[in-house]
């Protein structure tokens, strides 16, 4: 049936082993590309004529937020597959979105801070795109807290999926700060409908970090997928072979 | 493209955002490498949590075998 590559995708097994073989190069692509995206950014591209060298901060700083928004999307659209078609797996990678979603806003969150008090000359200002971002943090804080809060892990799927679907209707709010407040955030730098308000020699660092960030996403949803999948189909026959069986061979990374 | 600073020292300074800039970097790869981290180190305490378990049923299938194998 044309069915049953979607059955195959929710299975957790099958998943596992499927993967296993993507992470090296996903973690090569990522380590590689963030490593040419913070030496170009940071030595190499030229001054901001207004905020001179503080603005090289743009170069984790938007990428961490892309990620932080994108990873939202995610947790919440793989929540209400799980919800829908019951699928173990898709709960999986909602569980494992939560964690890296919450570091990469407290990132984004963080070095906004860091690069406004040169700038702004303060840390920290109650104005629309950094409360919405707040909030996005607390939702992601939110569905972890909700996880171990019930002994259930079905239970627990349902509650985290219907809190991250709620939670979606802060994304917009978000993408849309800019425009409808009066801010003190600069506006969208990468705009995909009209030219860019940034000069390409700034562009391509940007772009490869943003990329570099996207592989390491995909890097990291995958492996703590994996290890929660471990975790609940623990007394499986093949989660039993496949765990000492590496240790025989000695090592975790493959 | 060639390389925006005179000399080391003026990279670090950076023109007196230099900590800005580098705390920024630095908690950042820092948060980046936890989650790199954290699925192996994870692994392997599922892996020994098993082994424990699977070491705990064999005793105790054991000490079943030697109770039934000892005379009445």
């Amino acid at each position: 049936m044309t069915w049953q590559w979607f059955h195959r995708l929710g299975s957790p097994r099958w998943f596992y082993q499927k993967t296993g073989a993507w992470l090296p190069w996903l973690a090569l692509a990522s380590v590689v590309l963030l490593t040419i995206g913070s030496v170009w950014g940071l030595g190499f591209a030229p001054q901001d004529a207004k905020q001179g060298n503080s603005y090289r901060i743009i170069y984790i700083h938007v990428p961490a937020a892309f990620l932080a928004l994108a990873g939202y999307y995610i947790m919440a659209i793989s929540g209400a597959i799980g919800l829908i078609w019951k699928m173990k797996l898709s709960f999986a990678v909602m569980r494992a979105a939560a964690p890296i979603g919450a570091a990469l806003t407290f990132v984004a969150l963080f070095t906004g801070a860091v690069w406004g008090k040169p700038t702004w000359g303060t840390y920290w200002v109650w104005d629309a795109r950094i409360t919405s971002m707040l909030i996005l943090l607390f939702l992601y804080i939110g569905v972890i807290a909700l996880a171990r809060a019930f002994s259930r892990e079905q239970v627990a799927d349902k509650a985290c999926a219907l809190l991250a679907l709620v939670g979606t209707v802060n994304i917009p709010i978000i993408y849309k700060s800019v425009d409808w407040w009066f801010t003190l955030h600069q506006p969208a730098t990468i705009k995909l409908t009209q030219s860019s308000s940034i000069d390409p020699s700034m562009f391509y660092p940007l772009l490869t970090m943003i990329v570099g960030f996207y592989c390491l996403y995909a890097w990291t949803l995958i492996s703590h997928t994996r290890t929660l999948v471990l975790q609940r189909e623990w007394r499986t026959q093949w989660v039993q072979q496949e765990l000492p069986g590496e240790e025989a061979q000695g090592g975790e990374g493959k | 493209m060639q390389f925006q600073f005179e000399n080391i020292a003026e990279f670090l300074a950076m023109q007196g955002h230099g900590p800005y800039v580098w705390i920024s970097y630095a908690v950042t790869f820092a948060v980046l490498a936890a989650l790199a981290v954290y699925p192996p180190l994870r692994r392997r305490q599922l892996q020994r949590e098993l082994q424990r378990q699977q070491r705990i049923q064999q005793r105790r299938r054991q000490v079943k075998q030697n109770k039934m194998a000892e005379p009445a």
